[in-house]
């Protein structure tokens, strides 16, 4: 089901009304069966890989669990006869069962991932040519990367004893399933939401009205922005346009994906608030960032500290890496102690790549961020020295010079995302330094990629309020928060503005390119 | 403090759902210019009641009988619950809602729609859409507008869960804002009578001239959803003890094939109905094709409509014993003002012409 | 913890690292520093500083970094 369906709000809404009128220790169960309502809606077939992952998180962690309690108990009991060593030995042993434990789970879960992924590498490469191809379709079938990667962070949080395995079956199956996240994250630690998803909620009228007002927010970013310029999206991925048509669908696809993602994330996170629940955020207005390592922080938070946490982490330090890093400092010098980072980056941009999809484009985009990274890191010193030369840090001006040329390298990078065959994203780069039609901003290609001039009105009008309501955020905080303090008239009077810009505007529902049908010819 | 922000809550929802209402309304296809069938099925509400015969059907009915002429000459009280290209189901549906308004001795159904067996069958989705509007948009809330809303969606309004938006149209009409006309403000809350009693009149001539040969079908055979549907209305109209009429508009297109007519007269036998195929009758009736059509043999206009249904009422008469109100003083009161109506249109529309 | 100052100073000069309580809260750590850093401190403490122990709260401040290595090696 889709998130921008009349079904969806619906289902929302009953929901909400429920979720405030039962009584509080019910609450958790509601949200269970809703999330497994909400799961069969998509279709029953799914409904196996859910159970599947759930079933075998809860065996493995409850496995782990018993095996650290009996583990404790007897180092507890023994503490007088046992010598440190013997201690150690002890432990040790104990975490090599849990490790067949854990590999067992993330084997089966990953693998089922796996195949799944290459099932879909047809589909994808079909969807790409026919110009079908959506960034959030890559977690279907039904948010399956995002709920397994959820599951497997609980599971390693358990093996490394951060936090305790949750005993309630029940429990565990709404953490992985709890339906706002489950389409698109984001991907929460076990840690963080679950507690919050089993606690009694009390009716906060200001939580409530903060996450439909987000919720609304999300909409205007999805339907009035994100599937309006779809069109021009698809039309210029056409292997005519190169050069500026190619960079301006850089930028385009950079507004597509920003509302499309951010969009359905504010209508995740605000559904969440209305509930009662704080779910991580997933942005902080990525586009300002000035450099990549900033704008990783800053896009997709959950999937980077997920890979952080449980991919980039272990590797830079495990036992090898940190002997690498001795001989590496030896050898090579300065470069070398930075050479296990490198290793473990590459190693963690890979699987970022492959999380989005098997084919070659997505190893290519997350090689490609690797490599900025790494080399603005390699070259920092030298950016210190020359900010520092012409004094560049303290201008105004250079900040945004700074923010404009992450965005442009970024819009390169991302739209790797559209071309399948790396062989085609190579020669449009290409063809940026070969080919200056600048002719096309004015001769009238721009009215050929399936927009009209009120589209471009209207998005250029959505850009703007975006970039402004961005902007006060930036500087000054939450909108929400500033709107409460305003009398209650003035402020519904500019959610109900909102909300008639998103019905009149949106991009949705029947008969949308063919508008003008009541008035064709009979 | 806390009553008093509850107080406004409540004020603000309700001043912004009547403007959404009220954009609602505004952002409606008025159906009163260039496109007036579209407005047909919603003025039967206002003429409601106290009919002994209702037609029901596609173009073939609202444009080819005058519910006048009727009156005028027989004293039949009588009204058509028309709309372009209605499915049979619609038909169905209709009937089932007139039932609940008025129950009339005789209810006339036009069979060409038995060719359509789903909304997928009739080619082009997206006029198939804007020809489900123009009936189901027009249709008061009951589960008859329900249940032929879930029958007649087609594939690309199952996708948007459409039935939410003949719910609330605006999620249908939304994007009408940039084309709205003066139409659309004049006729916000008052809208006039396009037909008389259901019939759509037409003044103009274009005679018919040469005939088009259609290929031939593979298979004649109605489909199955057409003849269930029927089967549902023969059952419907003996619960409420009325009779049931089939006819087939002396339309020359869309053609109705020898071996269509032949599954019509063996159906009509085996339930005990009366079927008239008017196509046979065109003589009797006196249609000539060079006066009384007014695109070419597909419809006629009000000179062939008027002959029709003086035709038709004898038959109605005749045969289903319809009673003469014209002795009845209340009766006659609503009628003579409907009869001044229809004149005065007709003189407009042919000065016009 | 004299030594651990060391590692810390040679990576941001700039910084006041006995003081400074929010070092990972405030941005002035990234990941690549603190994965430096445990390179650093294995070579120099020779322990180990495993992965789940990589939270913000053990490297918000000196203090705390150096307390989490004299657990490990108390271990």
């Amino acid at each position: 089901m889709q998130i921008t369906s009349f079904g969806f709000l619906l289902f929302a809404a009953v929901l909400l009304v429920a979720y405030y009128l039962i009584p509080k220790k019910g609450q958790w169960i509601l949200l269970l069966a809703a999330s497994y309502c909400f799961y069969l809606w998509a279709g029953i077939e799914y409904l196996g890989f859910i159970l599947l992952t759930t079933v075998s998180t809860y065996a493995a962690t409850m496995a782990m669990a018993a095996n650290q309690e009996k583990q404790a108990k007897y180092l507890a009991e023994n503490k007088q006869t046992l010598s440190r060593e013997e201690r150690k030995a002890y432990k040790a042993k104990g975490k090599r069962v849990n490790r067949v434990y854990l590999i067992a789970c993330l084997v089966l879960n990953f693998g089922i991932l796996a195949v799944c992924k290459a099932l879909l590498i047809e589909p994808f490469k079909a969807a790409a040519s026919a110009g079908t191809f959506s960034f959030l379709s890559l977690g279907l079938p039904l948010g399956i990367s995002f709920y397994m990667f959820q599951s497997m962070g609980y599971a390693v949080d358990v093996y490394r004893q951060t936090c305790a395995a949750e005993k309630n079956p029940l429990k565990l199956a709404l953490f992985v399933s709890f339906f706002p996240q489950l389409i698109q994250g984001p991907i929460s630690k076990f840690g963080q939401l679950a507690p919050q998803l089993y606690s009694p909620k009390k009716f906060d009228g200001k939580q409530l009205s903060f996450g439909l007002q987000r919720m609304l927010w999300g909409y205007f970013k999805k339907l009035v922005i994100a599937d309006r310029i779809a069109a021009a999206v698809i039309t210029l991925r056409g292997p005519e346009h190169t050069g500026v048509s190619f960079f301006i669908l850089t930028v385009f696809y950079a507004v597509q994906i920003y509302g499309d993602f951010t969009g359905g994330i504010d209508v995740t996170v605000g559904l969440a608030q209305a509930l009662g629940i704080k779910l991580p955020e997933n942005f902080i207005r990525p586009y300002f960032s000035k450099n990549i390592a900033e704008y990783w922080r800053r896009w997709h938070i959950s999937l980077g500290e997920w890979m952080k946490d449980y991919i980039f982490y272990p590797i830079s330090v495990s036992q090898p890496m940190l002997k690498l890093s001795k001989a590496a400092r030896k050898n090579l010098g300065a470069f070398g102690k930075r050479l296990p980072v490198y290793v473990a980056s590459i190693a963690t941009w890979f699987v970022t790549g492959i999380w989005h999809g098997l084919t070659p484009n997505f190893v290519l985009w997350g090689m490609l961020n690797c490599f900025f990274i790494v080399l603005s890191e390699e070259c920092s010193g030298l950016y210190e020295k020359f900010h520092g030369r012409f004094h560049l840090k303290e201008k105004k001006w250079y900040g945004g010079f700074e923010i404009a040329r992450m965005f442009i390298l970024m819009n390169l990078i991302r739209i790797v995302d559209l071309f399948p065959n790396v062989g085609d994203y190579f020669s449009r780069i290409g063809s940026l330094f070969t080919k200056f039609n600048f002719h096309v901003l004015w001769d009238g290609t721009m009215m050929k990629l399936g927009l009209t001039a009120l589209d471009y009105i209207i998005l250029a009008g959505g850009i703007v309020l975006m970039f402004t309501i961005s902007l006060i955020q930036e500087k000054k905080g939450s909108i929400r928060e500033l709107l409460w303090q305003k009398n209650p008239v003035v402020r519904y009077a500019l959610i109900f503005a909102l909300l008639v810009i998103v019905l009149l505007m949106g991009n949705y529902g029947v008969g949308y390119n063919a508008s003008a049908f009541i008035y064709n010819a009979f | 403090m806390k009553k008093k922000s509850i107080f406004t809550l409540c004020a603000c929802l309700a001043v912004c759902l009547a403007l959404l209402w009220l954009l609602q309304a505004l952002l409606m296809p008025k159906y009163m210019g260039s496109v007036k069938e579209g407005a047909l099925i919603g003025e039967y509400y206002d003429n409601a009641g106290n009919n002994d015969v209702v037609f029901i059907g596609d173009c073939e009915v609202y444009e080819n009988f005058s519910p006048i002429t009727m009156w005028e000459e027989y004293g039949i009280t009588s009204i058509i619950r028309g709309s372009p290209q209605q499915l049979i189901w619609q038909s169905y549906y209709l009937m089932e809602e007139t039932f609940q308004y008025e129950t009339p001795k005789v209810m006339v159904f036009n069979v060409l729609s038995m060719k359509y067996d789903t909304p997928q069958s009739t080619g082009d989705q997206t006029q198939r859409e804007a020809y489900n509007r123009m009936t189901l948009d027009g249709m008061r809330w009951s589960g008859s507008k329900w249940n032929s809303i879930q029958a007649s969606m087609t594939e690309e309004e199952k996708q948007w869960q459409g039935q939410w938006s003949y719910l609330f149209p605006l999620l249908r009409y939304h994007d009408r804002w940039s084309q709205l006309t003066g139409e659309d403000f004049q006729y916000l809350f008052k809208k006039d009578q396009v037909s008389d009693n259901g019939y759509l009149m037409q003044t103009g001539v274009k005679p018919f001239e040469d005939e088009h040969i259609q290929p031939p079908l593979v298979d004649y055979t109605f489909g199955e959803n057409s003849y269930y549907y029927l089967d549902k209305m023969v059952e419907l109209c003996k619960q409420h003890g009325t009779q049931l009429v089939l006819i087939k508009a002396p339309s020359l297109y869309p053609v109705w094939w020898d071996e269509w007519d032949q599954q019509m007269v063996e159906y009509a036998e085996k339930h005990g109905l009366l079927y008239v195929n008017l196509l046979e009758k065109q003589e009797e009736i006196g249609i000539d094709w060079s006066q009384d059509t007014y695109d070419a043999g597909l419809h006629l206009n009000v000179y062939g409509a008027e002959k029709l249904a003086s035709y038709f009422g004898k038959i109605l008469v005749e045969e289903c014993g319809v009673a003469d109100h014209r002795g009845d003083a209340e009766i006659s009161t609503v009628w003579a003002e409907k009869v001044k109506t229809y004149y005065q249109r007709k003189e407009a529309l042919q000065a016009q012409s | 913890m004299e030594k651990l100052l060391e590692i810390l100073d040679e990576l941001h000069p700039d910084v006041d690292f006995e003081t400074e309580e929010h070092l990972i809260d405030n941005k002035i750590l990234d990941s690549f520093d603190i994965v430096t850093i445990v390179a650093e401190i294995d070579a120099e403490y020779d322990v180990a500083i495993p992965a789940e122990e990589l939270i913000p709260e053990n490297f918000n401040s000196a203090k705390a970094l150096y307390a989490l290595v004299e657990k490990l090696m108390d271990e």
